[in-house]
């Protein structure tokens, strides 16, 4: 692939005004049309109207959540291939995703989903965090990445065994129904209030995430490099992998696995960052912003009823673009 | 004072002991040669030299100090160590690559400065490596990736180099090269380690030679004091043929010997 690396400032010319349209498109899908600017010049006279209630109470919230998460994915997706020095590492890798998940199905089975809003998400983040302390009591003192890797397998593969339980158990099938319809993934029909509850979680998580640039630049030329450069290795190791944790976990607990984007936008922007991890960073999370916008914006045009689920297009999409990218990136990671 | 020192340096993974009472000193201006067969702790005790791991017991020392109470950023920035097979993960170009040997002199937000980039320039200039500047390091022969990652080495203007097998599988021209770059680095007043397997090479450029076998110093000197017909049949446990004329001394394997158990 012969893609010419660009300047940071080119590159952010071009990604921003591009999240800022996506954002405005975003606001401006929905089920109904509504006039924005009415919207927005309502709601700061502080007028209650249809266009201010959809603009502010439903598609900002929305809006926001998907950008937000989509920045959480593409960052994470880095900071793990950086880590892992594997292109093929993904959030879900260490564990978490399925954590997460599977704290929210908790919650759904014994039915508290419908007593607080706030119980899903908790669930989720408990789930999540569950899920990398047992990964860290796994590998412990291990040197090894390997070890990391092992038990974020088995820890995913326990909890999804433990959602097919619940999903086996349900009460009812519209319990059932339910659970799988959450498991999808999808950012509709979200406040404000997922929103403030999943960003602090994300804003350190992306802090964390961020403070390791550096780190990941040096693991570049291996482990034992990285540490004569002065990097306490396995310390910052556990910092990126609590800073995925926090993002990520919070990501899932408000809506849903939401897979490919972490797998596929480091993949899309390495080329154009140099290979550059630390670069990688935020240039990923600004781009699974956009995507994870357009992905929601696609999902709305697609159904207007609201039947396909965000989490279902971006694997959909997201899946056959993988493949395409390995075909034509094959020569130069080796 | 030596520039570095170790002393009664022991070092064990679990129970197993790698190395037993090692005792070394570098001074400023020597190139010094760890040399011994395979498996005889050279690489872990390189790697205990340069702080990367710790000793189990006994100190490291540098200047006098202990090593363990060493800052980590300032260790990185006196301190470059070239592991074994060293080579880039991602498809870098080779002055990014390069650019990298300047981080223990940047804080975590920090992009290179234009001094960052002044001292990359100078690392590629002294290991003429300017050539091929925007290829991809990992495009290279293996001589080139060799001095791009000593270039890196470089960048960080380090006092003490620590090169593990630094010219194995190169070519005679890069191995020489190699060699009289770190042997340049050490004319500076300054100090280069390194573990070589090219008994002839050792002999060639290297100042004083430690020789291990099987975890414990065997002996150490000059070349003529360490690479003598005896200490090469016991330690390497082959017969040689050491010839010393006025262009260097040369070792040459002759054939195994049979009473001889690695």
């Amino acid at each position: 692939m012969n893609i010419k690396a660009l300047g940071p400032r080119v590159l952010y010319a071009i990604l921003l005004p591009v999240l800022l349209l996506a954002l405005l498109l975003a606001l401006n899908v929905g089920p109904v049309e509504i006039d924005l600017v009415k919207g927005i010049r309502d709601w700061f006279k502080e007028l209650t109207t249809i266009e201010s209630l959809i603009l502010f109470d439903i598609r900002l919230p929305r809006s926001l959540l998907a950008m937000f998460i989509g920045a959480t994915l593409g960052l994470a997706g880095a900071a793990l291939q950086g880590l892992l020095r594997n292109p093929l590492a993904e959030p879900g890798i260490i564990g978490v995703s399925n954590g997460a998940a599977l704290g929210a199905v908790i919650v759904f089975y014994y039915g508290m989903a419908g007593f607080a809003w706030f119980l899903l998400p908790l669930g989720g983040l408990i789930g999540a965090l569950i899920a990398v302390s047992i990964i860290l009591l796994l590998v412990g003192q291990s040197r090894s990445i390997i070890t990391l890797i092992l038990a974020g397998i088995a820890i995913n593969a326990v909890g999804g065994a433990l959602i097919a339980l619940a999903l086996n158990f349900a009460q009812s099938p519209y319990a059932m129904q339910e659970i799988v319809f959450w498991l999808l993934g999808s950012v509709a029909n979200r406040s404000i209030n997922e929103l403030l509850i999943a960003l602090p979680f994300m804003l350190v998580g992306w802090g964390m995430i961020l403070y390791c640039g550096r780190f990941l630049n040096a693991l570049t030329l291996g482990e034992e490099t990285a540490k004569s450069m002065g990097f306490d290795v396995a310390r910052l190791r556990l910092v990126l992998v609590l800073g995925v944790t926090a993002s990520v976990g919070a990501a899932v607990s408000v809506a849903g696995n939401i897979g490919f984007v972490g797998l596929v936008v480091p993949h899309l922007i390495r080329p154009f960052v140099a290979y550059e991890p630390r670069r990688l960073l935020l240039a990923s999370g600004v781009t699974g912003a956009i995507l994870l916008l357009v992905a929601d914006i696609a999902v709305q045009l697609l159904s207007s009823n609201g039947e396909m689920k965000l989490g279902v297009i971006t694997s959909l999409v997201g899946a056959p673009f993988f493949l395409f990218l390995i075909l034509k990136s094959r020569n130069v990671l080796q | 004072m030596s520039l570095l020192s170790g002393h009664n340096i022991d070092y064990r993974i679990d129970t197993i002991r790698i190395l037993e009472d090692i005792d070394i000193e570098v001074e400023a201006g020597e190139l010094v040669g760890l040399i011994g067969p395979n498996g005889a702790g050279k690489s872990s005790l390189l790697r205990l030299l340069t702080g990367v791991e710790a000793c189990s017991a006994g100190e490291v020392r540098v200047d006098d100090k202990p090593l363990a109470l060493m800052p980590a950023t300032q260790r990185a920035r006196r301190m470059g160590y070239l592991v074994q097979g060293a080579m880039a993960y991602w498809p870098f170009s080779v002055e990014k690559v390069i650019e990298l040997g300047r981080i223990p002199y940047q804080k975590w937000w920090q992009q290179p400065s234009v001094e960052d980039l002044q001292k990359v320039e100078a690392a590629m200039t002294k290991t003429e490596t300017l050539a091929f500047r925007n290829r991809i390091v990992t495009t290279l022969s293996g001589g080139e990736q060799t001095l791009v990652m000593l270039a890196r080495i470089f960048a960080t203007e380090p006092e003490l180099i620590f090169a593990d097998e630094p010219v194995a599988a190169l070519d005679p021209y890069h191995q020489l090269h190699v060699m009289e770059i770190l042997r340049n680095h050490a004319a500076e007043n300054r100090a280069a380690i390194v573990v070589l397997h090219d008994l002839s090479l050792a002999a060639r450029f290297c100042d004083r030679l430690y020789l291990l076998n099987h975890g414990k110093l065997d002996c150490c000197g000059s070349i003529s004091e360490v690479l003598t017909r005896e200490n090469i049949a016991r330690v390497y446990g082959v017969d040689s043929h050491i010839e010393c004329g006025e262009k260097g001394v040369s070792v040459t394997s002759l054939s195994r010997v049979s009473e001889h158990h690695p």
